[in-house]
C-alpha cells in the first residue's frame, strides 16, 4: 500500500482543516471502499483524516418527524436501532443487507453516500424517502446530491455530517444481489408519504440511481403492484455487463418495483 | 512512523508502524499471530476476521493506527489454556473444516454471530457467512457446527449466570 499521513481529528472543524493541510488529502469513514480502492492502487492519497473520533457525525436521532443519522453511523448500527426499527423498518431492512455482517460493523452511512457507487443501496432507499444530505456548509436535497456514477454534489473540503430522511408512510427496498460482490445487480426501493409515491433505482443506471417517474405517477394514482403493469423503463441508457444486460436489468426495474410495492404495504 | 498501543487476547502491546500498514499485518508481522489469515484483496473473503471492541470486523480493511486503544481478539485469543472455546471444539466435532485456511475467520465471524443471536437457525447463520468464503468444505459441515457451537456457548452462558 503506498504510505500517508494519519491524522485522527475529533471535531469537524478539525477534519476540513486537516483535509486543507495535504495536497491529496483525502477523510476515511468505515474504509470499506477507500481501503480496498488504495490497495489496488486506484488511490493515492497524501493524507488520510480518519472520522471516527469526531463525535459531532455519530448517533441517531428523531427530529420533528424525520430521523437523523451521523454520517459515521455504521450499517449495523442502522439496522439493529430501534427508532429505525419502528419509525422506517425498510432502511432498517436495506442497512442490514449491505456487504455482509463486518462490512456493516465498519461502513457508513456517510462513506455510502458520499462514494455513490452506482450499485449501492443506501442512494436508492435514500431518494424514494426523500431524504436530505447535510454537510459542513449546508443542506442538500438527494435529488440534487446524487450528480452521477461516483459524483455527487459534494465540494472540496466539503464533509457529509449526517443525513435526515423524513418517515414515509409506507417504503420498502429490494435488492436483487450480484451473488460475488453482494451489491446490487438491481435495487428498487418504493415510498409513499401523504398519497404521493417516490421510485429509486440502483445498480442499473450508467449515471447511477435515478428515479422511475412513470412508476412515480403510477403509484400516486393507487399504491398496488397491479398499478405498474403496462409501466416500463427504457433499457437504452442502462449498465450491461456479464452478469446482465441492459434490457434483463430494465426488467428487473419493474420485477422488483412491484415486489417492493408489495413488501411496502405489508 | 507512528506509534500503536491496543490489547490483544486480554495483553497490552505496542509498537511503531508505518500509517499505511493494516492491523492484519500488525497482527502476523510484529505479533507473530499468524493464525488470522489473508486471502484476498478485496475485503470480500473473511479470512482475516478478528473481533475489535467485541465486533467482528475485517483486519485487511482496517489500519493498525486505527486500531489505537481498541480490545483487539483474534482466533489464537479463544481457547483457554488447552481447552478449545466451544466454537472451536464444535468445528472440530462437525468436520467444519478440510484445509483450513479460511477456518480462523469462520470461527471468529461464529462467536461474533453466537454472541449477536441467541440459537441461530441455519437461514440466519448462512446469511451472517455471506462475508466468509470458503473453497473446500461447501459449508454444509461450517453451517452444522456453528450451529452446534452456538448451542454449546448458550448453554455456557446459562451455566454461568
Ligand atoms: C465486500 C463488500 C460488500 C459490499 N456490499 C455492499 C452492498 O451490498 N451495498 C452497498 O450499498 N454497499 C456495499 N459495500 C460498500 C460499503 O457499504 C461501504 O461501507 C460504503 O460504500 C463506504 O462506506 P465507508 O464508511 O466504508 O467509507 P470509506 O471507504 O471510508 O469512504 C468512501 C469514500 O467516501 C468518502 N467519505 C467517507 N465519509 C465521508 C464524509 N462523511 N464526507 C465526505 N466524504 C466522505 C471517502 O473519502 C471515500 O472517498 C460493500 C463493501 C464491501 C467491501
Ligand atoms: S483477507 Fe479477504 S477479506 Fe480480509
Ligand atoms: S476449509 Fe479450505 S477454504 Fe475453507
Amino acid at each position: 500500500m503506498s504510505s500517508f499521513e494519519y491524522h485522527r481529528p475529533t471535531s469537524v472543524a478539525d477534519a476540513v482543516a486537516a483535509l486543507g493541510g495535504g495536497d491529496e488529502a483525502t477523510v476515511v469513514a468505515g474504509g470499506m471502499t477507500l481501503l480496498p480502492t488504495i490497495k489496488q492502487r486506484l488511490a493515492d492519497p497524501s493524507d488520510l483524516v480518519d472520522l471516527s473520533g469526531v463525535g459531532e457525525m455519530k448517533g441517531i436521532s428523531e427530529e420533528g418527524g424525520a430521523i437523523v443519522i451521523g454520517a459515521m453511523t455504521t450499517h449495523g448500527e442502522v439496522a439493529s436501532n430501534p427508532v429505525v426499527q419502528a419509525k422506517i423498518p425498510a432502511l432498517a431492512s436495506l442497512a442490514g443487507n449491505i456487504g455482509d455482517p463486518q462490512v456493516r460493523n465498519r461502513g457508513t452511512i456517510g462513506g455510502s453516500v458520499a462514494n455513490n457507487d452506482p450499485a449501492a443501496c443506501y442512494p436508492a432507499g435514500l431518494m424514494a424517502m426523500n431524504a436530505t444530505v447535510h454537510t459542513n456548509k449546508r443542506a442538500i436535497p438527494v435529488d440534487d446530491f446524487f450528480t452521477g456514477m461516483f459524483e455527487t454534489a459534494l465540494e472540496e473540503g466539503e464533509l457529509v455530517t449526517k443525513v435526515s430522511v423524513p418517515v414515509p408512510d409506507k417504503a420498502a427496498y429490494i435488492k436483487f444481489p450480484q451473488p460475488a460482490s453482494r451489491y446490487a445487480l438491481v435495487g428498487v426501493a418504493v415510498a409513499q408519504t401523504g398519497g404521493a409515491a417516490r421510485v429509486a433505482v440502483t445498480g442499473a443506471g450508467q449515471d447511477g440511481v435515478f428515479r422511475v417517474a412513470d412508476a412515480e405517477a403510477a403509484l400516486s394514482g393507487s399504491f398496488s403492484p397491479d398499478a405498474l403493469d403496462g409501466v416500463s423503463v427504457d433499457a437504452d441508457g442502462l449498465n450491461s455487463d456479464l452478469h446482465g444486460s441492459a434490457a434483463y436489468r430494465a426488467s428487473l426495474v419493474m420485477t422488483l418495483a412491484k415486489r417492493a410495492v408489495a413488501a411496502a404495504n405489508g | 512512523m507512528a506509534s500503536v498501543s491496543m490489547t490483544v487476547n486480554g495483553k497490552s502491546v505496542s509498537g511503531d508502524v508505518a500509517p499505511n500498514t493494516l492491523l492484519v499485518d500488525f497482527l502476523r508481522e510484529n505479533l507473530r499471530l499468524t493464525g488470522t489469515h489473508v486471502g484476498c484483496d478485496t475485503s470480500q473473503c473473511g479470512a482475516c476476521v478478528i473481533h475489535v471492541n467485541g465486533k467482528s470486523v475485517k483486519a485487511c480493511t482496517m489500519l493498525a493506527v486505527q486500531a489505537e486503544g481498541a480490545d483487539v481478539t483474534t482466533i489464537e485469543g479463544l481457547a483457554n489454556g488447552d481447552q478449545l472455546h466451544p466454537m472451536q471444539e464444535a468445528f472440530r466435532e462437525h468436520h467444519g473444516l478440510q484445509c483450513g485456511f479460511c477456518t480462523p475467520g469462520m470461527v471468529m465471524s461464529a462467536v461474533d454471530l453466537a454472541n449477536t443471536i441467541d440459537n441461530p437457525d441455519e437461514k440466519t447463520i448462512r446469511h451472517w457467512l455471506e462475508g466468509n468464503i470458503c473453497r473446500c468444505t461447501g459449508y454444509h459441515n461450517i453451517v452444522k457446527a456453528i450451529e452446534a457451537g452456538s448451542k454449546a456457548m448458550q448453554a455456557g452462558k446459562q451455566a454461568a449466570d
